[in-house]
């Protein structure tokens, strides 16, 4: 593979390993995403996928190798400093803070990619920032509970909350843990259009377990197994790989 | 959803009149405060209200840290301390030789900002811990300032302290009688209560709560937990400071027994008996304190009982509280609520909140 330079991909990963203890859950990862790229990260359970989104973000990071997020070497940076420039995620299990209302959660994520975090001032009613937390709630569709406390919300209302926070501010880059997990039928057609109708400029990467979704999001396709990768390709060739989807198939639901 | 609902009218400040939103039994408490010297003595104005707001304050920065950001710290009555020494120390006090008889308007915003400081390293220590550890840290700190403080008599005036430390006589008012006091008290506390209110739903505040339920995440909306939360025991001692302050007024005096062991860990006790999740909790926990405090040892010999015993009661008293409500005097007054408000058929609760 050519080394890429900094203006030429989003995300990239060099040799990225993470092990717990003698367990290795990444092995050897490396792959670039170009800016505006969607690209799916599919795999059975335990493949590392989100491990691999816990490395990128720096919750965990990784035990060797590099990140690179638009050129900067971030692989020792603070979780809070990769997500200010402009790097987001989504939780697979629900991370929203339940004694707070919907309205509440997306101002804190809007809050917390701008200035003035440690503000005592209360935000005023024409605050910039909590127009933008209206213009979010109404994008996911949830401007409707905007006053409920979260733990009132249904399964999937918080689902289109966590995405929600996930486009606060200005994200260059998103990684989507699941998104889908539980959804309704309709919920998940509502889904892939908030998906496909987010600006160009954003890329993400999606990690799914229904494949539907994932391959019709995406223009680019990597396969985990066993942390590492396993096969890259566009939707169209992944999803006609037999290889690929005997062992999809047979690592999910065997 | 309705059409043509508004999106730009925010909760956060939607406010038909600020006047307008303050519940009926603040004003009834907030009158009954104002005009209480015409109906209390001057023992009850001084001892009780005086000393249960001051505890009330140390306990309120307690309650900021533990109930709005989840860290526990028992180092309070520590910050107060130091802030009642650096005033007896900058400023005047009996013990000549040390302190240094600087007028009040240095002397008072030296000893907070000192405070500040001081807690700000504590913090800095005890933002590395979680839930009972954070105890022990701040515990340890609480003991070795203690220590120090007795051991050291250069600059602390070691086991005796400092006494006649007397309030400025500002505006030609004498400050240590009961009524002057009692509004200066009844001022700060009342200021306090209510820009904690009004914090906790500032971007601060808001994200001092999203960090205690939730450090990771708000990792990943670009939140510096670890400064967030050193910047709570900063903010947090400013009326810890002012409360030891007015302690050392109150008693005229400050010495290593007003930050021993006892007394730090009688905050933790009147902010829990209180309740921790509203900044009037600690209010009502330190009149509670103070009550029984003051009038256990009348209590037990009216019953014909040795006045020795008047820890038990306290003790018991505490014992009955937190076995009944885990959220303290708060919890109880919630519990009675939803008790009133049950279905009287079906005996089941009807709506929380």
């Amino acid at each position: 593979m050519t080394p890429s330079t900094a203006t030429e991909s989003a995300l990239e990963l060099r040799n990225v390993s993470k092990s717990f203890g003698a367990l290795a859950a990444l092995s050897d990862i490396t792959f670039s995403v170009r800016p505006g790229e969607r690209r799916a990260v599919l795999g059975s359970n335990g493949a590392g996928k989100t491990t691999l989104f816990n490395c990128i973000t720096g919750d965990f990071p990784p035990t060797s190798g590099n990140i690179r997020f638009f050129g900067e070497d971030v692989t020792d940076f603070a979780p809070y400093e990769r997500i200010r420039r402009g790097l987001r995620r989504t939780y697979q299990i629900s991370l929203l803070f339940a004694g707070l209302s919907v309205a509440d959660n997306v101002y804190l994520a809007c809050r917390g990619v701008s200035r003035g975090r440690f503000s005592f001032i209360r935000p005023r009613r024409n605050d910039v920032l909590l127009q933008s937390a209206e213009e979010l709630m109404h994008t996911v569709r949830i401007d409707g509970v905007r006053d409920h406390l979260v733990s009132e919300l249904s399964y999937g209302q918080q689902r289109q909350l966590e995405i929600a926070m996930a486009l606060a501010g200005a994200p260059r880059f998103i990684l989507f843990d699941e998104p889908a997990a539980g959804l309704s039928p309709t919920e998940r057609a509502e889904l892939v259009n908030i998906l496909t109708g987010l600006p160009a400029h954003i890329g993400f990467i999606i990690i799914e377990h229904d494949m539907d979704v994932a391959l019709r999001v995406s223009d680019y396709v990597t396969m985990m197994h066993n942390g590492r990768v396993f096969k890259e390709g566009k939707p169209a060739e992944i999803e006609e790989d037999e290889e690929v989807q005997s062992l999809y198939l047979g690592g999910a639901h065997g | 959803m309705a059409l043509f609902e508004p999106h730009n009218i925010s909760r956060i400040d939607r406010s038909p009149g600020w006047i307008e939103r303050i519940p009926g039994p603040y004003w009834a408490l907030a009158i009954l405060l104002l005009i209480m010297p015409s109906l209390a003595s001057d023992f009850v104005l001084f001892q009780i209200f005086g000393w249960s707001f001051i505890l009330g304050m140390i306990a309120l920065s307690l309650m900021f840290l533990a109930g709005y950001g989840g860290m526990v710290s028992v180092a309070q009555m520590s910050v107060a301390g130091i802030a009642g020494y650096m005033v007896a120390i900058f400023g005047e006090s009996a013990i000549d030789q040390i302190s240094m008889g600087w007028p009040w308007f240095v002397a008072i915003p030296l000893g907070i900002l000192i405070a500040a400081i001081l807690a700000t390293c504590v913090g800095w220590l005890a933002v590395r811990t979680e839930g009972i550890y954070t105890i022990m840290i701040t515990l340890a700190i609480a003991a070795a300032f203690f220590y120090f403080c007795r051991q050291n008599y250069t600059v602390f005036n070691g086991f005796s302290g400092f006494n006649g430390v007397l309030p400025p006589e500002l505006f030609g008012v004498d400050w240590r009688t009961a009524v002057p006091f009692y509004y200066l008290c009844l001022f700060w506390a009342a200021l306090y209560f209510l820009v904690v209110l009004y914090v906790s739903r500032s971007p601060f505040g808001l994200a001092l709560q999203g960090v205690r339920d939730n450090p990771r995440r708000m990792a990943a909306l670009g939140y510096n937990v670890t400064a967030h939360r050193v910047a709570a025991y900063t903010a947090a001692s400013i009326p810890a400071a002012t409360g030891g302050i007015l302690l050392t007024w109150q008693s005229a005096q400050i010495s290593p027994g007003t930050i021993s062991i006892g007394p730090a860990i009688d905050i933790l006790v009147v902010a829990i008996v209180g309740g921790l999740r509203h900044p009037i909790g600690p209010f009502i926990g330190a009149f509670v304190y103070v009550l029984l405090k003051t009038f256990a040892v009348d209590f037990l010999t009216s019953l014909g009982l040795s006045g020795e015993r008047f820890q038990l009661i306290i003790g018991l008293g505490f014992l009955v509280i937190v076995f009944w409500s885990p959220d303290g005097v708060l919890g109880l007054w919630e519990k009675f609520r939803n008790w009133q408000k049950r279905d009287p058929l079906r005996g089941q609760e009807g709506g929380i909140e």
